[in-house]
């Protein structure tokens, strides 16, 4: 139960890797540039090379694949959706036909489509992994503040929130308990047990906004929103190498993006 | 000539003139008529009993009290000014130190005050460790603060609280769900933490343990105004037996104890090697019918997880629990954890150290008559049951109300009475007694020993060595792993 | 009483804001670990997925529901995206943006009643308009190569009306629950709720 049951925030990498060393707003940006690069092609020749690139990198970034691995299990799982849900309601059934059965049309055309999708969807998703595998909330906020000129009350609300998450993480398991000591379990009758997840995660949520009010008290009593200008204590710099990680993303993902055009094989999204 | 901004004002004199707080929501006033004058440098105990508005009054000395959340009587000053604007001079502690914990790594929490108050980033990470050296923190900056335990928490809190040099420091019930290790020591790094100029305004339930820190005792009359004032030994040789029926604490009038029955009965409960790597190693126990246990331990020891191990509500990670036919009937070759919740509700009732995990419905009354209806009682006797129970724990006059809007003794009352309502022969009771005032801690006394002298099984996890003192008949101390 | 009609945020609107989203993103884990064979079951079958959609799109209303203050559902909607990301979630970084796509379309909502309007109607539009922003959003970005007629189209409809039914009346009657607790009593929300 315990193994299993653990919700955390905390960066998965190797510390020290070259470009986990980062800074976190530069991380964020590559990602998001290199991601929504990928989005606007349909191919799959695009998204391979990305993913090449993405799998090369991972080593700079100070995670092993087999931690990559069990991050991102759950996009191979949507990989098989993908697939069916193409099977079923696919609007480009050209090629070869493979398979037919009633609704279901299975056609290389199909086959090929399902290819690319199911690239696409990892290659847009894997920089998010690695980047919020190698990050450390903390840093993120004061890089946001800093470097991205972001409001400094928002983000440090918002990162002490993020703290709360291992113990509520912990209070849904307390609560769970409470319940059944009170004599209220759901057996196999699926809706009683969608009825007690509900009153679970009210009785979460209330405790959750009672701890957040008495935090907001503790940060004003703390000088929080005091209308001082605020000093920062831990620099967040933001050097050429930040710069460069950002404009290799932007590179990377273009010469994937030309490789596909020159191939003939580029499909826009929008078009 | 100081700046205000980063460095308190060295006086700190408060004064209060016929102040009232009443908070949004209410009718009533939490606190009222308050007048009072402390003079800069002055320690102060605050006192009274349970929702007299100790709390409301700290946070409003704190500039706490927002205009948009209550009302306001009269005035408060701190060096003639309105708290609201001097907030710099004053540095406050609560009783909860996980939510006032507000960064990740432990320096950069204490660093979180003083970049809101903009100290120049140069002098900051000096101040930090200062201030941690004070307090006798024992790890470096980057220790995370979910991994201390809750007396190193309520250090790093105060750790917080005095890098800002405040000219007048509240504690408000500093140690009330610490082991008594971790408890005498943040009152010791309070004791050696204080400039002697400092204003120290203090609450806390337990008085003896709080003597030490104070000159002045103040004691709020809970329907408002001040109602004694003086050096401590004055104060309680004049008032300490109305104050003491009224649920304060007066060192000097002990509480009657409550003894069990030479022999205790039948084996209800076998714990064997039983543990939860890493929360808690092996422990062999057992629990007899007509017996009160107590569990005890440092903080972290891994009394709650037992608790739960014994409730039946977690798998064993090692060992097992075993229940005897006589408290488990047809189901004792099965352990606990595998019972369906309504048998399990029957047999062995669990009150969990936060009373609001255990609230289920929307009223009282429905509350308390949950368990009886789960395990099948015909409407009329769940009725009876749960009629019987409100007048006991004196809850009767909130039976429509909302159970999250209780006061905390309420609320431990009400959790209580939940586990009593489908009469286990086992109850099983986490810190049942933290917080309470004198009143209420003696009425859960009482309720446990005359369980106890019905022949059911009692045990209940403690750090209060006043209420083993009064009920257990035997003790199990468990160990830090 | 005496609540003041401000725009700024309070130092509690922005806490209280923030935990409410985390405490979605705990909650939608938890689902994980308890329907984990349902689960499965919406991955390997994603249409499915849209019956529930509204779920995700209830920290977007119950936030401007609660704070009231301009920027409200598009800030929690936001944060619990990015906490999904944190935690590893399966789209990752994609999250974030798609988070402040759905976000905006709730805040428009509140915006078109000018922040002063939060009783059902209102959270009705806002729980409309964060689906429809939603299903526009996968309908470009994510459903492209599927057929427009038998799935595009219904696939975004039933979007919305589980983002309407769920997020809009859904959230509605989640927020008048938890100012019924008293939680939220430093809010306009509980102005509603008889002193006691
Ligand atoms: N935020 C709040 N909203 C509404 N009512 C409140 C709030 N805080 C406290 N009260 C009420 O105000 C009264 C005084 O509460 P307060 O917390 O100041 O008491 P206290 O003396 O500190 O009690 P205890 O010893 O139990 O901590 C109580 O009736 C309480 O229910
Ligand atoms: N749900 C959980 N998941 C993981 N670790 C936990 C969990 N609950 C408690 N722990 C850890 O297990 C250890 C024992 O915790 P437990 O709550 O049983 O101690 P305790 O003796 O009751 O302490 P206290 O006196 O502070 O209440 C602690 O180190 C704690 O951090
Ligand atoms: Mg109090
Ligand atoms: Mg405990």
């Amino acid at each position: 139960m315990t193994g299993r049951s653990m919700i955390s925030i905390e960066p998965v990498a190797v510390p020290g890797a070259p470009l986990a060393r980062r800074n976190p707003v530069a991380k964020v940006a590559a990602a998001l540039v290199f991601s929504f690069t990928l989005l606007a092609t349909l191919d799959p020749v695009a998204p391979a090379i990305a993913i090449a690139v993405e799998l090369a990198v991972l080593p700079l970034f100070g995670i092993r694949y087999g931690v990559l691995a069990r991050r991102a299990w759950p996009l191979l799982v949507s990989a098989v959706g993908i697939l069916v849900t193409l099977v079923l309601f696919a609007s480009d059934r050209s090629g070869r036909v493979l398979l037919d059965a009633g609704p279901v049309l299975v056609t290389t055309g199909v086959l090929l489509t399902a290819l690319g999708l199911i690239l696409r969807v990892l290659a847009v998703a894997l920089p998010g992994v690695i980047v919020f595998a190698t990050t450390d909330p903390t840093d993120l906020a004061d890089a946001l503040i800093q470097n991205a000129k972001a409001p400094a009350r928002f983000a440090i609300g918002a990162l002490a929130a993020f703290r709360l998450v291992p113990l509520l993480g912990q209070e849904w398991q307390m609560i769970s308990m409470a319940r059944r000591a009170r004599g209220v379990d759901a057996g196999r009758n699926p809706a009683a047990k969608l009825r007690l997840f509900a009153s679970t995660a009210f009785a979460l949520l209330v405790g959750a906004i009672r701890r957040g009010t008495r935090l907001a008290v503790a940060m004003d009593a703390r000088g929080f929103d005091a209308g001082t200008p605020r000093t920062v204590a831990r620099r967040q710099p933001f050097g050429p190498a930040d710069g460069l990680l950002i404009a290799g993303a932007v590179a990377l993902a273009g010469a994937a993006l030309t490789v596909s055009v020159l191939l003939g094989t580029f499909r826009p999204l929008l078009g | 000539m100081e700046p205000a901004a980063g460095l308190g004002g060295v006086v700190s004199g408060v004064q209060l003139r016929g102040f009232g707080w009443r908070h949004a929501g209410r009718r009533a006033w939490a606190v009222r008529g308050v007048d009072l004058r402390v003079e800069a440098g002055e320690r102060v105990l605050l006192l009274g009993p349970s929702g007299a508005g100790k709390s409301t009054l700290l946070s409003a000395l704190a500039g706490l009290l927002p205009e948009d959340s209550g009302e306001q009587e009269g005035t408060v000053e701190i060096d003639g000014l309105d708290p609201r604007k001097g907030r710099e001079r004053v540095g406050i502690v609560f009783q909860d130190p996980e939510t006032q914990l507000v960064m990740a790594r432990s320096g950069d929490d204490v660093a979180f005050g003083l970049e809101n108050r903009g100290v120049p980033a140069g002098e900051i990470w000096p101040r930090v460790d200062e201030a941690l050296r004070r307090v006798g923190f024992p790890y470096d900056r980057d220790r995370p603060t979910a991994a201390l335990s809750g007396g190193e928490q309520q250090r790093l809190a105060l750790a917080g609280a005095l890098a800002l040099r405040p000219g007048l420091l509240l504690l408000d019930e500093p140690t009330a769900n610490l082991d008594p290790a971790g408890a005498d020591l943040v009152r010791r790094a309070v004791a050696g933490a204080l400039d002697a100029d400092t204003t120290l305004i203090l609450v806390e339930h337990r008085v003896a343990e709080a003597l030490p820190l104070v000159d002045r005792v103040v004691v709020l009359e809970p329907g408002g105004g001040v109602r004694a004032d003086g050096p401590p030994e004055a104060v309680f040789a004049a008032h300490g037996a109305a104050l003491a029926a009224e649920g304060v604490w007066v060192p000097g009038h002990p509480v009657a104890t409550r003894r069990g029955p030479a022999a205790p009965g039948e084996l209800l409960l076998t714990a064997d090697r039983l543990g939860l790597p890493p929360r808690l190693a092996p422990t062999d126990l057992v629990v007899r019918a007509g017996e009160a246990l107590a569990v005890r331990g440092p903080n972290g020891a891994g009394k709650s997880t037992l608790a739960l191990l014994l409730g039946g509500l977690l798998r064993p990670g090692a060992g097992r629990v075993t229940a005897s036919a006589e408290l488990a009937g047809p189901d004792h070759r099965t352990a606990p954890h595998r019972w369906r919740a309504p048998a399990l509700a029957r047999r062995i009732g669990s009150v969990f150290q936060d009373p609001e995990h255990q609230f289920v419905t929307s009223t009282v009354f429905d509350e308390l008559a949950l368990g009886p209806r789960r395990t099948g009682q015909p409407e009329a006797a769940v009725t009876e049951t749960v009629a019987g129970l409100l007048d006991r724990l004196r809850l009767t006059r909130l039976a429509a109300a909302n159970p999250y809007t209780l006061s905390g003794g309420e609320a431990r009352r009400l959790s209580v009475a939940t586990a009593l309502a489908t009469a286990p022969r086992l109850l099983i009771c986490d810190e049942p007694t933290f917080g309470q005032d004198r009143r209420t801690w003696r009425e859960l006394v009482d309720l446990f020993a005359d369980l106890r002298d019905a022949g059911h099984g009692v045990v209940t996890v403690t750090h209060d060595p006043d209420f083993v003192a009064a009920l257990a008949d035997r003790t199990v101390t468990l160990e830090r792993s | 009483m005496n609540h003041s009609d401000t725009n700024r945020w309070r130092t509690i609107d922005i806490v209280v804001a923030s935990v409410i989203a985390v405490a979605f993103g705990v909650i939608f884990w938890a689902w994980g670990l308890v329907w984990s064979a349902t689960e499965g079951a919406f991955a390997f079958f994603p249409p499915a997925q849209t019956l529930i959609y509204g779920v995700w799109l209830m920290p977007a209303v119950v936030g401007g529901l609660v704070i009231r203050k301009p920027g409200a559902a598009l800030y929690c909607e936001t944060v619990a995206a990015v906490l999904s990301a944190l935690l590893g979630s399966q789209w990752a970084g994609t999250v974030i943006p798609q988070g402040i796509v759905q976000g905006l379309g709730a805040e428009l909502a509140f915006a078109a009643f000018r922040y002063r309007s939060f009783r059902l109607p209102s959270a009705v539009v806002a729980g409309a308009l964060t689906g429809l922003s939603a299903a526009l959003f996968d309908f470009f970005v994510w459903n492209a190569e599927y057929d427009l007629a038998d799935y595009r189209v219904p696939y975004a409809l039933l979007t919305i009306v589980s983002a309407t039914v769920i997020a809009g009346v859904g959230g509605w009657v989640l927020t008048r629950a938890l100012a019924n607790t008293g939680v939220l009593d430093r809010f306009p929300v509980a102005r509603d709720r008889a002193a006691i």
